[in-house]
């Protein structure tokens, strides 16, 4: 919105019987279906957000979301929670070929999953030395320091590097 | 609003033989069934579907014309997931009175979103479910009012089961599951509506997919959804696959070969003439007997002839295998280029140019310079040492043993460095392609570069993409440099044993002198074979690395693939489009989802909606430049994707918003669609598309050349030359994709002209941002976030005040601005009708 001094305490938030996040704003306006959404879910995942309505419109920007007061917070790390999904790779076990489209064997920190690399180009170099990889599906796995993985992870990936 | 795309007429119940209904209410639908209207309400990024579309499916006989559990056979997916197999088994066995399972779902996350399987399975009475770590079934029963809608986010899919008291169960699973999560609402709501009508639905119109619920496109078994999802790497053998390539050419291969075995065996015969010449000539001469002239004629003759045999099948065997390699790389450039040309956008947009032009290039010119070079020196060498070697065993087998012995150790270095060369150099060709990336990325981009004062930084991008290319370098020259005077080493000390051997046998009376020279001599050239055999593992390598490149595009399969019997167009072709329930996914990102439309032949049809709507998209899908995620669009009739490209484009006239010329005349550029036009035609299509008169003006006329390094043209111009282009090929559907965004108000003016000739009488769909240049279309269909939020005549939709009339209201407010700041006097307008409608009537 363009007023930034939207406070902390200027909203009050709920969860209807639906699950869905409700938004009521200082005016008592009500907004069903309100969704959080990190500014920077890679580089600061637990810096700012910003909650938009169901419409796609912003209706409040938390710039300290660990000032907000702590019910409001919960409700907002449950929904983040929920909808964030970036698995980050701890290990590569196995991968099919070294030749893409390449099936690899991980474990990340959501448990042990596979995914599909389906070319070299699909592993993206973030700020050094992170690495997000797009499997098949669409799904970002993310690699936070890659030399700090195993050796024979570290070996694996540099296969594809 | 949303065109329904399956009425419930009563005449389509009647081909079905279930004329009426059985008479009473009409069937009850479930209350919380989301009106059409309604869904806009889509959270934003993301996107979602619920059953209530597949109510409009006309409901048939009650149960007894068919057993539900013949009807279940016909809907269920082939088999069920693997995980799931035995605890499906045994629910399928407890089923009582005649509960029957129609559907399941397996799901890859858990609510916190880790990764664990779960399983959701549909009967027609009751919805149950079970997670990784539950013991029982949680189930509910299919009531009044329950919903089951799914959305997704960011890669993950969400489905949710509610009531009208809210919401009772949230599964999660990725994308890779989205097609089967579509299919189960769509069975949950064909179930829900019989269980509360008692009337089954009819089964789903035509043969679908297996895995995803997509209909086959006629005459196809493979879902052409499913079959491109079939990951399998080529193999790392890849230089063997050349051999495709090497076949035409088997004949001058074999020659070459032959010539190849000659050649080298009359290398071979000069060692051998030096035993006789040792020990029958010099070594009794220097014993005091006379040298026998006859004898040295005869022998030196022999290493004359054997020298001009070795030179003239040396120099043929060259010229014909280069000549066949060189022809091998070219067939190969020319396969490569010509596969990439089927490829589908999607993989153009992925890959960046400067690696696409170093593959075909550089990476084909590398297999050409291994095939003609490299190969052909390493056949001679192996051939050369097993002759040696079967020369060296016959003369004497105990210092041909020791000769030979330092061979094992050389094979296994040679090995031992293979796997990290090989890799190694995959990567510092890929490097190389990074550093020609930067390049391809900045030098089109040079006027921001330069205008943000970013060179620096662009320098110091290219100087990093360098240093990595160093870095990988330096790697991989640090195991090949060890390498070379390794092997060097290795011939010096085999040289050291073979003398300390030989003497110590000469002096054992074992063997003569003119024996242990020859070995000499035959062994100099072994190892020296040895050491650029050595080498042949870095090309190898190279040329390993350079050709899984090149077939790494030829393994691509499009993922708009061409069908193997392609249904021919309807005849006289009329332009009918059909869009079904089309949703399209881009990476993890839903661009369209459920988009109904139909357009008729004639018809020209605008394409309203903010930037990121899915207009484009839209169009792209009916271009078939990509194939829907999901649903179908239909070309009179016919399934698009069981159509066959080049028939099916022949129809379709395309003019985007920044035009493209070849560089060529300004003739050839017209034709391009129609190469064997007649200079009439061209001039015709000209003149309609109002471009005649300027090219006239043009100081070569026709003949002018444009495109880059050509004439430079205005945008206009431009314009009405790529709009000639499409008049020419006359096409039955048009497409225009902001086809006069790019230019002022007042050389819109002037393309307008030329675009109302070429409109008339051909489907059209126009995507124009300006709202005021679709004042032709005759119907406007506004897209929002991937949906069709409302469809109709412009003054219907301004009448509706719905997202149509905000986004005129938002122009024409701007517009006034525009001209107010101007300093222009507005008198009040009617925003509700447009002034360009005034004029049109």
């Amino acid at each position: 919105m363009e007023n930034p001094n939207l406070t902390a305490t200027a909203f009050d938030l709920h969860r209807d019987s639906f699950g869905q996040l409700v938004f009521t704003a200082a005016d008592g306006v009500e907004h069903v279906g309100v969704v959080p959404v990190r500014a920077f879910p890679i580089s600061a995942p637990n810096g700012s957000l910003s909650l938009l309505s169901a419409e796609g419109h912003e209706l409040a920007w938390i710039d300290e979301p660990q000032a907000l007061r702590e019910d409001l917070r919960t409700l907002i790390e449950d929904e983040l929670a929920s909808r964030d999904f970036m698995p980050v790779i701890l290990r590569v076990n196995s991968v099919s070929s070294f030749a893409t489209p390449s099936t690899w064997e991980i474990d990340t920190d959501r448990g042990p999953t596979r995914l599909v690399l389906k070319s070299e180009e699909e592993i993206r170099r973030l700020a050094p030395p992170a690495l997000l990889i797009a499997d098949a599906h669409g799904i970002h796995f993310l690699i936070r320091d890659r030399y700090a993985l195993d050796a024979h992870s570290r070996k694996l990936l540099d296969r594809f590097l | 609003m949303k065109t329904d795309p399956h009425p419930l007429p009563a005449e389509e119940d009647a081909p079905h033989g279930h004329p009426h209904a059985p008479i009473g209410e009409p069937p009850p639908l479930p209350d919380a069934a989301v009106p059409l209207g309604n869904q806009v309400d889509g959270p934003t990024v993301s996107s979602e579907e619920s059953f209530s579309d597949s109510l409009k499916h006309p409901l048939m006989a009650p149960p007894g014309a068919q057993t539900l559990a013949e009807l279940a056979a016909a809907e269920l997916p082939a088999s069920p997931p693997a995980a799931w197999a035995g605890a499906i088994a045994e629910l399928k066995a407890g089923l009582a009175g005649g509960e029957t399972i129609f559907g399941w779902l397996e799901t890859d996350l858990d609510e916190r979103l880790r990764f664990a399987s779960g399983i959701i399975v549909l009967t027609d009475r009751r919805l149950l479910a079970r997670g990784a770590d539950d013991s029982e079934w949680r189930q509910w029963p299919l009531v009044a009012g329950m919903k089951l809608v799914r959305r997704d986010h960011a890669g993950v899919g969400s489905l949710s089961l509610s009531d009208s008291g809210g919401l009772l169960m949230l599964w999660r699973y990725t994308l890779a599951e989205d097609a089967a999560a579509g299919r189960l609402i769509e069975q949950f709501g064909r179930r829900l509506a019989a269980r509360l009508s008692g009337l089954q639905p009819e089964p789903p119109e035509r043969a679908v997919c297996p895995h995803c619920k997509n209909p086959l496109p006629p005459g196809e078994d493979d879902c052409p959804q499913c079959s491109r999802e079939i990951h399998e790497a080529p193999s790392t053998w890849t230089l063997f696959r050349l051999w495709r390539f090497a076949k035409p050419y088997k004949g001058q291969l074999l020659a070459g070969f032959l010539l190849m075995l000659a050649s080298t065996a009359a290398t071979l015969v000069p060692p051998y003439l030096t035993m006789p010449l040792m020990d029958e000539v010099l070594i009794p001469f220097q014993n005091g007997a006379p040298i026998d002239t006859a004898k040295v004629y005869m022998l030196l003759g022999g290493l004359l002839v054997a020298a001009l045999v070795a030179w003239s099948l040396g120099w043929a065997k060259t010229y014909i295998l280069a000549l066949v390699s060189e022809r091998i790389g070219a067939d190969l450039r020319t396969t490569t280029y010509q596969h990439l040309q089927t490829l589908s956008l999607e993989y153009f947009g992925g890959k960046r140019t400067g690696d696409l032009m170093s593959r075909i290039g550089a990476e084909s010119d590398r297999i050409c310079v291994f095939l003609s070079l490299n190969l052909l020196d390493f056949a001679t060498d192996v051939l050369m040492i097993t002759m040696t070697a079967v020369i060296l065993f016959s003369i004497n087998p105990w210092l041909a043993l020791v000769t030979l012995a330092p061979l094992p150790f050389i094979g296994w270095l040679i090995h031992n460095v293979r796997d990290r060369l090989r890799y190694g150099f995959e990567q510092v060709d890929r490097v190389w392609a990074e550093v020609t990336s930067v390049l391809a990325d900045t030098i089109p981009g040079i006027r921001v570069v330069k205008a943000f004062a970013q060179e620096k930084r662009e320098v110091a991008r290219f100087k990093e993409a360098n240093a990595r290319n160093l870095a990988v370098n330096d790697r991989v020259n640090k195991v090949w440099s060890v390498f070379s005077p390794t092997v060097t080493l290795s011939t010096e000390v085999g040289l050291l044993v073979v003398w300390a051997f030989g003497i110590w046998q000469v002096s054992q009376s074992a063997i003569t002198v003119g024996v242990l020279s020859a070995f000499i001599a035959y062994i100099g050239r072994f190892y020296a074979r040895l050491d650029s055999m050595s080498r042949i593992v870095s090309v190898t390598q190279k040329a390993a690395a350079g050709a899984k490149r090149i077939f790494d595009i030829l393994d691509h399969v499009s993922s708009v693939p061409e069908t193997a019997n392609p249904v021919p167009l309807p005849q006289p072709f009329a332009g009918n489009i059909e869009v079904r329930k089309v949703g399209f996914r881009y990476g993890n990102r839903t661009v369209l989802r459920d988009v109904d439309l139909d357009i008729r032949a004639g018809e020209m049809i605008g394409l309203v909606g903010h930037s990121g709507s899915g207009k484009s998209t839209l169009v792209n899908l009916i271009c078939r430049f990509y194939d829907a995620s999901e649903g179908a669009i239909r070309i009179d009739g016919v399934d698009l994707r069981s159509l066959s490209f080049a028939e099916y484009r022949r129809h379709i006239g395309l003019v985007l918003q920044e035009p493209f010329l070849f560089f060529g005349t300004i003739a050839e550029n017209i034709a391009y669609g129609k190469p064997e036009a007649t200079r009439e035609e061209i001039i015709a299509a000209a003149r309609a598309a109002h471009a005649h008169e300027f090219i006239l003006r043009l100081p070569h006329g026709y003949d002018s050349l444009v495109g880059e390094r050509g004439q430079a043209l205005s945008g206009g111009e431009r314009q009405r030359i790529s709009i000639a282009r499409a008049l020419l090929i006359n096409p039955r559907i048009l497409i225009l994709d902001e086809a006069t965004s790019a230019v002022d108000t007042e050389t819109e003016l002037e393309i307008q002209g030329a675009l109302d000739n070429l409109i008339r009488g051909r489907t059209t769909i126009a995507i124009a941002h300006r709202l005021s240049t679709l004042r032709r279309a005759d119907r406007l269909v506004v897209l929002d976030r991937g949906r069709v939020v409302e469809e109709g005549p412009h003054d219907e939709l301004i009448a509706r005040e719905g997202a149509y009339f905000r986004l005129y209201e938002a122009q024409t407010k701007q517009l006034e601005e525009q001209v107010a700041e101007a300093g222009w006097v507005v008198t009040g307008t009617d925003r509700r009708r447009p002034a360009a409608k005034h004029a049109a009537e």
